[in-house]
């Protein structure tokens, strides 16, 4: 009887312990009919959308019907502006450049940390007494699309309004096509505000309808780079016509990454370094529009290339976005050049190097475009006009944006206003280089069409995997393979090659 | 006797009424309905598009066996990760402990008990960052390495799989000792000091009361430390999550069980971590039930030799 008594108690606390393992996978359960009644519960909308053509070609998913809100916003919501975003470059954006952005009451002095972001006080406020509330939460693993979906699908029911939310371009489609954001037309701009602004930017974040949903102050033609002391040491010169002649093309790019070998210096930082040059010039989407995973020509490239600069020793093993590799950006870096886009001169290069006579850049082997920032105003908004004043005043405001790009060397979604820019202008980090004018050549050749909603996970996981291939720990296909299953389980929808 | 027992029992239940309503709404729901979700189809796309629930059978179980999920590989990987951290632990807390409670060495133990203790305080997830910090590529670590060695290659630390490995296992045992070692002393010093000195008059020397007296009678003590550090170790997730970014580096070979299935949360799959969840649950069952029948079938055999003392 004892003995039964003990392994009736045994089993019990197995029982508990192993309970808390159940914790983890169920408990949620609860959350799922939100997520329900927010969306729409019929999945063949997933399945519906414009999908005619060959099968390669790339998905086109239907836009998903708007939610009717249930809930009005509350007195404390209608005073706040609520913004979701993953960083800082849009919150100094606003803050320096948005003329109803109340300095003197957030308490900004102009003055920048160590990173080159405003200090502020404790709470920002509007010219009208409103206060704004960021939401940030960081990008990388999905994390901020995970936070952004919860919130948004809980926006009908809540008293709580968000009012605007960021997106990227690599999963701009989700929520362009998605239930949540309101339409830049009921927001209030015209197309006459819009006319100036680069056409890729504005078709990345059309819907299914033809109805624009986001707005940039941005466009993000890509450069390289260069370090002008390694350059003038390995190439004879730092002269941005010399230099592009001397990597006009990726063999000639070969042949001077061999050079800087021979003196003790690295072609690139990491791996991913060149990845978006490849990865935003693909023929293919990474998902076709029978929801199949395919990996472009173009992608592979990257593979052998960055394989060949690893067993070469052409590039310095670092990780995109990591400490080393803000390291190897500075004036101890042994790293000839970097692949960057718009903001990443400005808001990235700038802030690693630290120095105004390090960099000079040149258009580089391929014409490409990395990332970008678009405005959605949220649906059930209940600062309508404040967030049109927004949009307006930083994507359609020439003179202003102008004012931004003469001051923060980002280049600004103005055709007309970056023309009449470009004519003599001097980047004071660039060392007096025209850039603006590189840019304003750039930018028409972007094409954003094979961009889809599934492209931030795709990029990430396909990154990750093929690290162990360069590292030389499995091979292309065991790479392949573990891209595949990390993709079946962050889109179990998608379908994968056995 | 009877009557009086009968009286106070009825308290007795009423004062663990509160335990039970918490266990059956916490625990013991969600525990049916992630079986009740292993069984459904149920996930999210985009964010937004609801899939199922749809009654899909045992497919997300024939799925997690399929050769598309080396399933086998996480929880070899899970385990290896927690031997490589448990047996420096056992071994570290039992002979601190043997030192801390011999009274012969007259230690003040105060400040280490502090001291040892001190990492568990400290989150894992920022144990995890601190040390991905100092075995990075330049960190003070690889600096070290150099000026020692004179080599101009840093060691790459999280792409080699036993370094990667080893970290996360040091990180563990870093966190634990000083909680088991803590453990362990107040199970030696609950042990009789009349049997140390007995066997000191009989000519003992400190082996020999280790191995034929502490180590005896601690083994309940011994048994509870090896099953939960067993089942906290098939949990591991922070760690592993951080250095090993998200699991998947160099071949996910330090991708633990519930790193798999934290992936899964990402598109709200209920019904795979759900099921990934059952199995989970029936091998940390079976393990624990293993290792209590183990032991406790020995310790009736030698309660029966000493002709129990209680």
């Amino acid at each position: 009887m004892a003995q039964l008594k003990k392994i009736l108690a045994g089993t019990f606390a197995v029982v508990m312990t192993a309970a808390v393992f159940a914790g983890c996978g169920g408990s949620d359960s609860s959350s799922k009919g939100a997520a329900a009644s927010g969306g729409s519960t019929d999945t063949s909308t997933a399945d519906g959308g414009d999908n005619k053509g060959g099968s390669s070609a790339a998905l086109k998913e239907k836009k998903a019907d708007r939610i009717t809100q249930t809930a009005e916003g509350s007195a404390d919501s209608k005073k706040k502006l609520r913004i979701c975003t993953w960083n800082e470059e849009f919150k100094n954006r606003l803050r320096a450049y948005y003329d109803q952005y109340d300095k003197e009451k957030s308490g900004m002095t102009g003055e920048t940390d160590k990173d080159g972001n405003f200090i502020v006080g404790e709470k920002e406020y509007l010219k009208d007494g409103t206060e704004i509330e960021w939401l940030t939460t960081p990008n990388k693993d999905n994390a901020y699309q995970n936070k952004l979906d919860t919130d948004l699908a809980a926006q009908a029911g809540s008293d709580m309004k968000i009012d605007m939310f960021l997106i990227e371009a690599d999963y701009a489609l989700k929520y362009v096509n998605g239930p949540y954001v309101m339409p830049v037309k009921e927001v209030g701009l015209t197309d006459d505000d819009l006319k100036d602004q680069y056409q890729y930017t504005k078709d990345i974040v059309t819907d299914s309808n033809g109805d624009l949903e986001a707005v940039s102050w941005q466009a993000t033609p890509g450069l390289f780079a260069y370090r002008r002391d390694i350059a003038k040491d390995v190439l004879g010169t730092d002269e941005p016509d010399k230099v592009q002649e001397a990597i006009s093309d990726w063999t000639k790019f070969n042949e001077v990454a061999a050079k800087m070998k021979e003196k003790g210096y690295f072609m690139l930082s990491g791996y991913d370094d060149s990845y978006r040059t490849f990865s935003n010039n693909v023929s293919k989407a990474w998902v076709d529009s029978d929801y199949n995973v395919q990996i472009d020509d173009n992608i592979w490239k990257w593979v052998d290339q960055t394989k060949e600069y690893t067993d070469k020793g052409y590039n310095n093993k670092t990780g995109l976005w990591s400490e080393e590799w803000g390291k190897d950006q500075s004036k101890e870096g042994k790293v000839f050049g970097f692949f960057y886009s718009t903001w990443g001169i400005n808001f990235t290069l700038a802030g690693n190097a630290k120095s105004n006579d390090l960099f000079y850049v040149c258009p580089g082997p391929q014409a490409y475009y990395w990332g970008g920032t678009w405005m959605c105003a949220a649906d059930g908004t209940d600062n309508v006009e404040t967030v049109k004043d927004i949009m307006k005043k930083l994507t359609c405001d020439a003179a202003n944006m102008k004012k931004l790009t003469q001051e923060t060397q980002d280049y600004t979604n103005n055709q007309t206003a970056m023309k009449e820019l470009s004519n003599g202008f001097k980047s004071e980090f660039l060392g007096g280089q025209n850039h603006i004018a590189m840019f304003v050549d750039a930018a028409p050749k972007i094409d954003a069409s094979n961009a889809g909603p599934y492209d931030q996970g795709c990029n990430e996981e396909f990154q990750t995997a093929f690290h162990d291939y360069f590292s030389g720990k499995v091979d292309k296909d065991t790479a392949t393979a573990n891209f595949y299953k990390a993709i079946k389980v962050k889109y179990p929808n998608l379908k994968t090659p056995s | 006797m009877r009557r009086k027992s009968i009286s106070y029992a009825k308290w007795g239940y009423i004062f663990v009424i509160p335990f039970f309503a918490v266990f059956i709404v916490f625990n013991l729901i969600p525990l049916i309905s992630t079986f009740k979700n292993s069984f459904y189809e149920n996930y999210l796309i985009n964010g937004y598009q609801q899939v199922g629930p749809t009654w899909v059978g045992l497919s997300n179980y024939s799925e997690l066996f399929s050769e598309n999920v080396t399933l086998g590989k996480y929880f070899g990987n899970t385990f290896i990760i927690w031997l490589l951290g448990f047996i420096p632990q056992i071994f570290f807390s039992l002979l601190f402990a043997s030192w801390f409670t011999d009274l012969r060495m007259k230690l003040k133990t105060g400040a280490y008990k502090i001291i040892f203790y001190l990492p568990n305080v400290i989150m894992a997830a920022a144990m995890g960052m601190l040390f991905f910090t100092l075995f990075s590529q330049s960190g003070p670590i690889n600096s070290i390495y150099k000026s020692i060695t004179g080599s101009t290659e840093p060691i790459y630390f999280f792409e080699g799989v036993w370094t990667q490995r080893g970290i996360i296992a040091l990180i563990n045992f870093l966190m634990w000792f000083g909680n088991t070692t803590i453990m362990l002393m107040a199970a030696i010093n609950g042990i009789d000091p009349s049997l140390y000195e007995s066997a000191q008059i009989d000519g003992a020397n400190p082996t020999q009361t280790f191995w034929k007296i502490t180590i005896p009678l601690i083994k309940p003590i011994l048994l509870y430390v090896l099953i939960t550090s067993l089942i906290g170790g098939l949990q591991m997730f922070d760690v592993p999550q951080i250095v090993a970014n998200g699991g998947s580096a160099v071949d996910s070979t330090s991708m633990t069980v519930v790193v798999y299935l934290n992936k899964h949360l990402f598109s709200k799959n209920y019904g795979m971590a759900g099921a990934l969840s059952v199995i989970l649950f029936v091998v940390a069952a079976a393990l624990s039930l293993l290792i209590f029948f183990l032991t406790t079938d020995r310790d009736k055999t030698k309660k029966k030799k000493k002709g129990g003392r209680k």
